[in-house]
């Protein structure tokens, strides 16, 4: 369900582009989801292709930018890779972790006819 | 489906009307249409056909268009125009988010009868369907007003915005609007709101925070519902927040049973310093 309403979200944002730069048909998508982001990717694609049905992207071939997790450890004082939101540092094991990077989802760039 | 707020047509509803809309289409083909929704009446569409595009399907240039927007930016600025007519009036506005069955709706008819016209409150109720919750927030002399999001499992801006206009909000008042019981979908979604509070009941099992770890990142504080209910339990109150500051270290928790009273005057002084804190900053 979460991914339904963010396919939906994929599909306003490319209907603004098409209103504001006069495309009329979209060929591909690419999507920038990070680890960290809560986004199943699996989901993400069978949602999208149910969503853009009978939009102009219906048919849109789904390219995804996988971004990798990161994180501060607050006892080591350094960026570590995270691989859950409240995954463990893996030098030192604590859990005083803010999280950094890996949380976009983001839609980038479209190909367009 | 809405192309300005992404709602499914027809399935939302803010106290059974359907939320008023204008509708612009951008079909398969780039023909565009735009018409209203106003409930009640025939669904009329006027249709301006531009020229169709030139280019069979498939055989024009194909270009790329950089977009580089967050998926939620469209919820994300309607959240932040709620936020600021909210801040405009001095309005405090919780978010509530539990699973469904935490206690939600009984906890908020107590901090209202506690609150007891100290502080005006409403309530916008977020369910799939009924009203009941809204009628059970009228009963205890608070306005309410309800959202049925049909289909949709959590609560967006949009819908948020449009329950808000129909609301008259007194001016430094509380507002709580209570989503939809669900501990998935409504962490993505901001609302406008201060604050999002997750309702945690120790009905439920200790390790919910690090299962459902999105909604107690999302959260500033933590309620434990339903601590009256401990002697008879095997929840180890320890445990879950230990859990929750695992996901959140900085998760504040207190514990509450609606039902008894017990921690609700903690409660109240929480929101009583948030709203302070707020209004200070706004």
């Amino acid at each position: 369900m979460h991914e339904m309403s963010l396919a939906e979200g994929v599909l306003q944002l490319i209907e603004d582009a098409a209103r504001q730069q006069e495309f009329a048909k979209v060929t591909a998508v690419w999507l920038e989801i990070g680890a960290l982001s809560g986004v199943e990717v699996e989901a993400m694609k069978f949602c999208f292709d149910a969503v853009m049905r009978d939009s102009i992207a219906d048919g849109a071939r789904l390219e995804i930018l996988a971004t990798p997790g990161t994180g501060w450890c607050m006892q080591c004082s350094m960026s570590v890779p995270m691989k859950e939101v409240f995954g463990e540092c893996p030098q030192c094991g604590s859990y005083q972790m803010q999280v950094t990077g890996g949380t976009e989802m983001r839609v980038k760039e479209l190909e367009v006819a | 489906m809405c192309t300005t707020c992404g709602c499914g047509a027809g399935e939302v509803k803010i106290d059974g009307d359907d939320a008023h809309h204008e509708h612009e289409h951008v079909h398969a083909d780039g023909t565009r249409h735009s018409h209203e929704h106003v409930p009640g009446a025939a669904h009329e569409h006027r249709h301006s056909y531009a020229p169709a595009h030139s280019h069979a399907p498939g055989l024009g240039a194909k270009r790329m268009v950089q977009i580089e927007q967050d998926i939620l930016s469209k919820n994300n600025a309607y959240a932040t125009q709620n936020r600021q007519r909210l801040a405009a009036r001095g309005i405090f506005t919780l978010n509530l988010v539990s699973s469904p069955g935490s206690g939600k709706t009984t906890l908020l008819c107590k901090t209202i009868e506690l609150l007891g016209g100290r502080q005006s409150v409403t309530v916008i109720e977020g369910d799939q369907q009924t009203s009941q919750d809204a009628e059970r927030i009228r009963a205890t002399g608070a306005p309410a007003i309800q959202i049925n999001t049909g289909k949709g499992c959590h609560l967006d801006a949009h819908m948020v915005g449009h329950a808000m206009e129909k609301l008259e909000l007194p001016a430094d008042s509380l507002l709580m609007i209570e989503n939809v019981g669900n501990l998935v979908c409504p962490a993505a979604f901001d609302l406008g709101e201060a604050h999002k509070v997750v309702i945690l009941s120790v009905t439920e099992g200790e390790d919910k925070p690090i299962k459902y770890p999105d909604m107690f990142r999302a959260a500033t504080l933590m309620l434990m519902n339903k601590c009256d209910l401990l002697p008879y339990l095997s929840f180890k109150v320890d445990a879950a927040i230990e859990f929750a500051r695992r996901v959140n270290p900085t998760i504040e928790v207190i514990e509450v049973s609606a039902t008894t009273g017990q921690g609700m005057d903690d409660w109240l002084a929480w929101i009583d310093r948030q709203a302070a804190v707020a209004r200070r900053a706004a």
